[in-house]
């Protein structure tokens, strides 16, 4: 043995293997899909739509704009820090700021510094090893601002225990050094028990993105009776889209037509419709009006109002609430709205029903073993002590909630999944369709999903819908406190007791009485004709108390508003000479978990006066033609929606119809 | 002509993915190589060598182009070494893995495999710098490189190789004594 170094080499080379060649495509193929994954997560928060600015955020905006993705969300997130700052005094005297950043005016050198920064590094979020402390080159002194070491992340790990050490330091690593106390303020803040302010949002318009996605669906077309005389759909109880588009509305901007989508924001209202009387879990009533837009047309207003069973006779309910506690969610509007959101549903709950908490983001993780509803503390601690953070593996995280909520599951019981988003899943499955087949698998488990939509800028709306629809649940998109108290509240027990599984609507038209019609809205709940009377095909559930509304203009034989000319020849005359009735309803349900449908039908027959909830209704359903500029209303326009609207308020005890008249006299401003 | 690391680096830092594909080719066995003398064994050679594939899209970022990218390339592969080094809780799986490596090994070339047993499990009983330092030395690299990698001057490098070839020595004269 020698100790001469040549001698050490050559020994060294002779030992050394050669790298296996599988092994070597396998590690350069991860390598490179990690980096296609990086890029992706970049581009998807990188901003760059260029809409104007209010003049004080303005400089501020454009550094935000041009910095890379992590740097330009954590500043973000300082922005809403900051713009909390200035709405809330209160909040500069919060402990949790204290001693961080309380001071504006130094906030503003924080940003500026930030901007600064332009190639601010990424966090390697959904890396699955630590690497040490990214190697800090000897780069000399003398060199322009570099940008700070890179920043490390965590490992997100399974169970409660050990989440719980490593978010917090998650939290903070994530921003440049300059920026941890913002970021660490944001998220400290908004606890769990303060109230965000819902003119926050005003002060903090919308982040600017393109990376949300709404489902894409043409209006429903023109029907002519003699050609088509069946419209079948599935009803809708989903409300997210009105809260996309007031969302939109409030931050000064019309909102994308593809986001409108008019039977969810009729439906977003409560209306004073009949109780159902008898065994049936639902009444349905047909009136049929004249048209606010058109003279010589009608309207046929279907509406459905669910029973409300008394809370002491619902059953007892598992709740898995999946958080997405992804990097995106940082936002004052996302993760810490929805803690609060959560908060205010548990008082709606009682000791025989049980939460759960699983979180994703990196990888999916119980954050809260099932817990009795009724132990406030250890539920609001858990809450407390989410912190967002990683990439978003949103197909581990409804796996687990999936089987958590199996393993919750009793006899009698009601299990639901509640999945808090902001839509985005880049990691796991991430094509719609995928998550689709997936969910329908679990739906027949019982679990049903429901979907809450949280903050703007990449909610993915196409994908929340997907979700929510075939889990046999319901959509809604949060973006205030007060909204978040109308649907974990108000109308919490619609969100969660199902009473009626796979609702479907069939309309047959009487040619002899109408010559074309058309559905407004609903046009992603079309079902084929034959698909009515098939059990096994999917459709909307109804929960308690819900209200569905569905809406056609008719045109009655020899109006002038027919817009197809008759046909010369005729049509084969069949027609049952029956023209006192404009079609015949029919509607089919099942019980929750049974397999074998319930029909209900009646005939449709003229009615008289519109009543108010009728016109409210109408007057929706114009505001969101509007909206989606469809060409069928003519010269009405914003000013009759409102008188319109303002004349059918009824109790209204809520302000919900006064906002939104509010929001129509927005969009009518925004419009011209 | 080929186009240099350092602009490949830069270029896959701004989101270039074949520029990326092309460093992490040219480079791989070079990783695998020096994963293997720091680590001693193929199995941990392999994983350290996928840790540092998986990590490196976003280490990138981190590449400021004030040094040479191999020198910045084996800073995170050591890094990582140390890293799996204090998550290895379990010393088993060394030994384990050890086992493994020297059946397969002798099996392929007795006579070498003698002496190479020898000097990898003797690095592996060298404390760590000592040991990471040797595996750069060996890997051809300056003194004044291996520095830049660790940290150090090429001084304290130079104190280090003498300082583990003693002790190479010193074990070596112990078990000739025994």
């Amino acid at each position: 043995m020698s100790d001469d170094l040549d001698d050490l080499k050559a020994m060294m080379q002779a030992a050394t293997p050669k790298p296996d060649a599988e092994k070597k495509a396998a590690d350069i193929a991860l390598a490179r899909k990690n980096f296609a994954d990086l890029q992706e997560a970049r581009d998807g928060a990188r901003q760059t739509s260029d809409r104007p600015k209010a003049g004080l955020f303005r400089g501020v905006t454009d550094m935000l704009m041009r910095m890379n993705t992590r740097g330009a969300l954590t500043a973000t997130t300082a922005l809403v820090a900051l713009g909390m700052v200035v709405v809330v005094p209160d909040w500069q005297n919060a402990p949790a700021l204290r001693g961080t950043q309380p001071v504006v005016t130094e906030a503003d050198d924080g940003l500026a510094d930030a901007g600064l920064r332009r190639e601010a590094p990424v966090p390697n979020a959904a890396e699955e090893l630590t690497l040490d402390a990214a190697p800090a080159e000897p780069a000399p002194t003398a060199e322009a601002p570099r940008p700070a070491p890179e920043p490390q992340m965590a490992k997100p790990e399974l169970g409660a225990e050990t989440r719980r050490q490593a978010a917090p330091s998650a939290a903070q690593s994530i921003a440049p050094r300059e920026l941890e106390g913002y970021a660490g303020g944001a998220a400290n803040t908004t606890t769990v028990g303060r109230i965000a302010q819902p003119d926050a949002d005003a002060a903090t318009a919308l982040p600017e993105s393109d990376t949300e996605a709404f489902p894409e669906a043409e209006p429903n077309a023109l029907k002519i009776t003699a050609e088509e005389p069946v419209s079948t759909f599935s009803i809708d109880v989903d409300t997210a889209s009105y809260g996309v588009v007031r969302s939109s509305l409030r931050a000064g901007t019309l909102p994308p037509k593809e986001a409108v989508r008019i039977e969810e924001m009729v439906n977003y209202f409560p209306y004073d419709y009949a109780a159902p009387e008898g065994d049936a879990p639902f009444a349905p009533t047909v009136s049929v009006t004249d048209t606010p837009w058109n003279p010589d047309t009608q309207l046929v207003h279907i509406a459905i109002q669910g029973e409300m069973p008394p809370v002491e006779d619902r059953p007892p309910l598992n709740i898995v609430f999946l958080i997405d506690t992804s990097g995106s969610m940082q936002a004052a509007n996302k993760l810490p709205l929805l803690k609060q959101s959560l908060a205010l549903m548990l008082p709606q709950l009682t000791e025989r029903d049980s939460v759960a908490i699983v979180t994703y983001a990196g990888s999916a993780g119980q954050a809260l073993a099932p817990t009795v509803a009724t132990e406030r503390e250890t539920i609001l601690g858990a809450l407390d002590r989410l912190e967002a953070g990683g990439s978003t593996a949103g197909q581990a995280g409804l796996q687990q909630a999936y089987a958590l909520a199996g393993e919750m599951r009793g006899e009698g019981d009601v299990s639901r999944v509640i999945l808090a988003t902001d839509g985005d899943f880049n990691v796991g499955i991430s094509d719609p369709e995928a998550l689709k087949e997936y969910i329908a698998q679990e739906r027949e488990s019982g679990t049903y999903l429901s979907v809450m939509g949280f903050g703007r800028g990449n909610l993915d709306d196409a994908t929340m819908q997907a979700l929510a629809q075939n889990g046999n649940g319901q959509a809604a998109y949060i973006d205030t406190l007060s909204e978040a108290q109308k649907v974990m509240v108000d109308q919490v027990s619609g969100a969660l007791y199902p009473i009626a599984d796979d609702v479907k609507i069939q309309v047959e038209f009487n040619p002899a009485a109408v010559v074309e019609y058309r559905l407004i809205g609903y046009e992603t709940r079309a079902l084929r004709r034959e698909d009515f009377n098939n059990d096994r095909v999917d459709a909307g559930d109804i929960g308690a108390g819900h209200q569905v509304t569905a809406l056609y203009e008719i045109t009655p034989v020899g109006s002038p508003a027919q817009m197809g000319d008759p046909l010369r020849y005729g049509a084969a005359e069949t027609v049952r000479a029956e023209a006192d009735e404009l079609g015949y309803f029919k509607l089919r349900y099942k019980a929750p978990g049974q397999d074998d449908s319930q029909l209900i039908e009646q005939p449709i027959v003229e009615s008289g006066e519109a009543v108010t909830e009728a016109r409210f209704a109408a007057a929706i359903a114009g505001f969101g033609q509007l909206l989606r500029d469809e060409t069928y209303l003519g010269d009405w326009g914003y000013a009759e929606a409102i008188a319109l609207a303002n004349g059918a308020k009824g109790e209204d005890p809520f302000g919900y119809r006064a906002e939104a008249v509010q929001l129509m006299r927005l969009a009518e401003s925004l419009s011209r | 002509m080929t186009v240099s690391d350092e602009t490949l680096a830069t270029a896959a830092a701004d989101g270039d993915a074949a520029a990326f594909s092309a460093l992490v080719e040219r480079h791989y066995d070079a990783v695998f190589r020096l994963s293997f003398r720091l680590t001693g064994a193929r199995a941990e050679a392999e994983d350290l060598t996928q840790d540092v594939c998986a990590a490196l899209p976003g280490k990138l970022g981190g590449f400021r182009g004030a040094s040479r990218f191999t020198t910045w390339l084996w800073r995170v592969v050591v890094n990582a070494a140390h890293d799996r080094r204090r998550r290895a809780a379990v010393r088993a799986r060394y030994a384990e893995g050890w086992g493994d490596w020297e059946v397969d090994r002798r099996a392929a070339d007795a006579e070498v495999a003698e002496a190479v047993d020898w000097l990898t499990q003797a690095m592996r009983a060298l404390p760590e710098e000592l040991r990471d330092t040797l595996a750069l030395v060996l890997d051809d690299m300056s003194h004044a490189e291996a520095g830049e990698v660790l940290g150090i001057s090429g001084g304290t490098v130079g104190w280090r190789v003498s300082e583990a070839k003693k002790q190479l020595r010193a074990m070596r004269a112990r078990e000739e004594d025994a």
